[in-house]
């Protein structure tokens, strides 16, 4: 199923590429930029320049979550169909994204075979991935080693980690390994002082992006829809001039400002859930075959210095690739 | 013995009646719905053997507060079973959404 999905795939980009070299091509001769750099003349096509200044100004990445790889219920039977849509929306992007956050919930029941699924899809779109466990990536017997053996390298504690991309500061981090009475998620005092550390030698003006599964704020306590200590893990970005705030695990897309931070959860690619206190329980949502894409989605976020927060755009799986 | 053996034996044992009704192994039920227990509270005799049966697409587990007895990540229609021996209350919750909580309770 996999190959066949490529092949298409790369036919399909192949047929661009060369549509685009047409394009160059009609433009030799009236579009030229000449550019002087240490007295030498040079000149490039004029499409070429803009594709060179699109490249070194800003950021294009994109968020995924929730991929619930093992999956086969009513809500959605087929969920690596799903999951193939998605990745045929990322990889028909005018950006070529830089990278992918996968912001948990990967496998259904943390099973080795529903990790291997996923992975070979998402490896298809030539990108590095950066992931965060969901409470169901967690669930074999060692409460997450299996995650942490085939993610977890260079990671801290029960998978935490940060680094710097375009000018950009990213946290991954975990609050799905202690979750607590109430049904929230947790983060913990090492977690907390180790973001206090990872974040001293900042300047303000770096843009910030954490991704974590669950919710950084309260978004709704009976569902258990949070984090217990996310303000204390919150404290240390705000003096940050923009802060963003990625989270998966309630899919569908809920954002809040709180001054300089920006707090958005993300569709998931497997099924939807229900809106907050509008169902008895948050359990999958069934909606009929035909709508169940236009609830489904990813998330491309970009960033260009000068230009304040990042801009998020939300896609469905159900809009023309 | 599965749960749906041990429950058709129990109903043989019902019908013949008599001294074999006593050396029949007691079991009880606990469904998984709507991400609650049902029953919630649950009283039953020594060495009943429980048996949760998950009924919800999401999946859920059965996780004793005080580490007694623990389930793996039950699926849609898994089940997980457990004897209890000792009188006594045995709190538990689901270890994915720990805000649903049940007991059993053991008594003679």
């Amino acid at each position: 199923m996999f190959s066949s999905d490529d092949d298409d795939t790369l036919t399909r980009e192949g047929g661009v590429a060369r549509r685009g070299l047409l394009k160059c091509m009609a433009w030799a001769g009236t579009g030229v930029v000449w550019t002087m750099a240490g007295g030498v003349a040079s000149s490039a096509l004029l499409g070429q320049a803009q594709a060179a200044t699109r490249k070194t100004a800003g950021l294009t990445f994109v968020q995924i979550s929730d991929t619930h790889i093992g999956f086969d219920k009513a809500a959605n039977p087929d969920t690596m169909a799903t999951l193939g849509a998605a990745i045929d929306h990322i990889r028909a992007m005018p950006t070529k994204p830089a990278f992918l956050l996968h912001t948990g919930d990967i496998s259904h029941l943390s099973k080795a075979d529903e990790f291997d699924a996923a992975d070979q899809a998402l490896k298809a779109i030539g990108v590095p991935i950066f992931r965060t466990p969901g409470e169901h990536d967690t669930l074999d017997e060692g409460h997450g080693k299996l995650f942490l053996d085939r993610f977890g390298a260079g990671t801290k504690g029960d998978g935490w980690y940060s680094f710097d991309h375009g000018g950009v500061h990213f946290v991954a981090l975990v609050n799905v390994v202690n979750l607590q009475p109430d049904g929230r998620g947790s983060l913990g005092a090492d977690q907390i002082a180790w973001l206090r550390d990872d974040v001293a030698h900042l300047s303000s003006s770096t843009p910030i992006v954490v991704f974590a599964h669950m919710p950084l704020w309260d978004l709704y306590g009976p569902w258990g829809w949070g984090t217990i200590d996310a303000d204390q893990a919150l404290a240390s970005l705000r003096r940050f001039g923009s802060v963003t705030v990625l989270n998966g695990h309630i899919h569908q897309v809920i954002e809040k400002v709180e001054g300089n931070v920006s707090f958005h959860t993300a569709r998931s690619t497997a099924y939807p859930q229900p809106a907050p206190g509008t169902a008895p329980s948050p359990g999958p949502l069934k909606v009929p075959a035909e709508q169940l894409r236009s609830v489904l989605g990813v998330r491309e976020l970009t960033w260009k210095p000068g230009q304040g927060p990042l801009a998020l755009v939300d896609t469905s799986l159900a809009q023309p690739v | 013995m599965s749960f749906k053996a041990l429950a058709a034996a129990l109903m043989l044992a019902a019908i013949a009646g008599g001294p074999a009704l006593a050396a029949t192994p007691k079991t009880a039920t606990v469904h998984i719905s709507m991400f609650a227990f049902s029953p919630k509270p649950l009283v039953v005799a020594p060495g009943t053997t429980v048996t949760w049966v998950n009924d919800d697409e999401e999946a859920h587990s059965v996780v004793s507060d005080t580490r007694v007895f623990h389930s793996a990540a039950m699926d849609t229609k898994d089940h997980y079973s457990f004897t209890f021996t000792t009188a006594g209350d045995y709190p538990y919750h689901c270890g994915l959404h720990p805000n649903m909580v049940a007991k059993v309770t053991v008594k003679p």
